[in-house]
């Protein structure tokens, strides 16, 4: 095993260069075109219970378990609207800049040492990079909507990725640090002694409430803020696209509860005296225990105040990120 | 209007959030650990309370045909028919008249459910019944008639018992 690490199941098993790639293309399509799905679903289920209900029942037969596929066959048949005012080519795209980035960052995310696609040097650098470009497509729903709400939406979430994004690189640059690697299998192996969690708690904190903003879920869902803005930058789309727009805030959370296990959770890697578990089985775990986590923490927290927001990241987390990051160079040098 | 100083209320100082933070999320995972309340309607049938004012129901051998009802009913929802019928007597002397019911309806599409009616009925012919499911596909199907509101009471509960030390009812037949 170890002498094969780093080489991907699908390189081993295939040659050619091309059907390797369309194996691995149609993989990463499949996990997002159901991950994401069991999210939603999740999602349901848990905010229903914590609010004394049962959620969807019937799509399915069984506890509703349909129920999201039910609902993207409704959305395909949705009447696709564009708003006679919407700028029609930058209105039709945005769904996709949303979407796409998040496909593209699994790419990188290993599911053990040798279920993943693609092993880059700077997989790290590469992932904070995609997941910033998402709020492009935000953006672009919200300007090309020609609706003062969307446009309002669409400002909030690129405040927000501006305030959030310094914490989530400075949070995630404490742990390339302390691991010595832009790689995401080697900062997995690199917490082989010990999960960064335990030597980073702060930034591990740090790093899940930035993704929080960065994903727009509550409690930092101010750019959506249905009481006041109707739905930010969706609010002019309809089926298919809006669809997507869903699809990607699942999707968001998928990855970057995939990340943070990366991060902080080591990944792939078992408890102590549970090898027996395969590594894939350990990450889907560990990535399904902060999707709970960030499902909860919606069912429990009212929405903040934008300025609130604000505050909190620049005058709270960049700060703590900067005294954590300090703390890990001088122990890096030091120890 | 000056307002006492004394009474202006200070917001108190805030205090440390992360404690009340924890408290929320164990709120909310106690709630999702218990069984939810939710009852599966048509699957499950509710758990109502057996006095539950669902339905008003007629009990037609009470009813007088004294129009109580259908005068005080503020939208004017009851619809009553009756006509006169004379009896002669056994025993000879004057015919004694007496009027019988033909028509008692109730358009439960008007009706706002106030139970005037009930209250205001001298002889205990109008009940609130603990039915509910008699939703229609026309809203005219929604009147219903005397056949179907003499249904209803057979789930009308008795009466409840008097309080002790309470005097008897007056004669027999006193419901």
């Amino acid at each position: 095993m170890i002498a094969q690490a780093g080489v991907s199941y699908v390189d081993q098993w295939l040659d050619g260069y091309w059907l390797v790639l369309v194996v691995k293309a149609a993989v990463v399509l499949v996990f997002f075109l159901t991950a994401p799905l069991a999210v939603g679903y999740a999602e349901h289920k848990v905010l229903a219970h914590m609010q004394a209900r049962l959620g969807p029942m019937y799509a399915g037969a069984f506890h509703g378990w349909a129920q999201l596929v039910a609902d993207g066959v409704k959305f395909v048949q949705k009447e696709d609207i564009i708003p006679a005012a919407a700028d029609r080519w930058v209105f039709s795209l945005a769904p996709g800049v949303a979407l796409v980035p998040y496909i593209v960052v699994l790419v990188v995310i290993p599911f053990s040492d040798q279920a993943f696609v693609l092993n880059l040097d700077v997989g790290i650098f590469f992932v904070i990079a995609m997941t910033s470009i998402s709020v492009i497509g935000v953006l672009m729903a919200g300007w090309a909507s020609a609706n003062k709400f969307s446009l309002i939406g669409a400002l909030r979430a690129a405040a927000q990725l501006i305030a959030y994004e310094l914490p989530l690189v400075l949070a995630a640059a404490a742990v390339v640090m302390q691991a010595a690697t832009l790689s995401m299998i080697g900062i997995v192996e690199a917490q082989e002694q010990y999960w960064f969690v335990f030597s980073q708690p702060i930034g591990f904190f740090i790093f899940m409430v930035a993704s929080l903003a960065e994903l727009t879920r509550p409690p930092f869902d101010m750019p959506v803020a249905d009481s006041e803005i109707i739905f930010g930058a969706y609010t002019e789309y309809t089926g298919l696209k809006f669809a997507f727009f869903l699809l990607s805030e699942y999707g968001g959370i998928v990855v970057l509860s995939a990340i943070a296990s990366v991060l902080f959770l080591g990944g792939y890697l078992g408890l102590p005296g549970m090898e027996a578990v395969p590594g894939p089985l350990w990450m889907a775990a560990k990535i399904g225990a902060l999707s709970f986590l960030i499902i909860w923490l919606r069912a429990t927290y009212p929405r903040l105040r934008e300025d609130q927001l604000q505050r909190a990241s620049w005058l709270v987390l960049i700060p703590l990120a900067l005294v954590q990051i300090m703390g890990v160079a001088v122990l890096k040098v030091a120890v | 209007m000056a307002i006492d100083e004394k009474e202006v209320r200070t917001a108190e100082e805030p205090k440390p959030t992360g404690l009340g933070l924890v408290k929320g999320l164990g709120v909310t995972l106690k709630h999702a650990l218990r069984p939810s309340i939710t009852q599966q309607y048509p699957q499950e049938r509710p758990d109502l309370p057996p006095r539950t004012r669902g339905v008003i129901a007629l009990k037609e051998s009470n009813c007088t045909v004294c129009y109580k009802c259908s005068r005080e009913c503020p939208d004017w929802c009851i619809y009553i028919d009756a006509h006169k019928e004379t009896h002669e007597p056994a025993s000879g002397g004057k015919g004694r008249s007496m009027k019988v019911l033909d028509r008692f309806a109730i358009d439960y599409a008007l009706c706002m459910y106030c139970g005037i009616c009930v209250e205001v009925c001298p002889f205990d012919a109008l009940f609130w019944s603990p039915e509910f499911e008699y939703a229609e596909y026309e809203i005219v199907e929604l009147t219903h008639e005397k056949e179907k509101l003499e249904e209803w009471t057979y789930t009308v509960l008795p009466p409840p018992s008097l309080e002790d030390g309470a005097e008897a009812p007056a004669g027999e037949g006193a419901a």
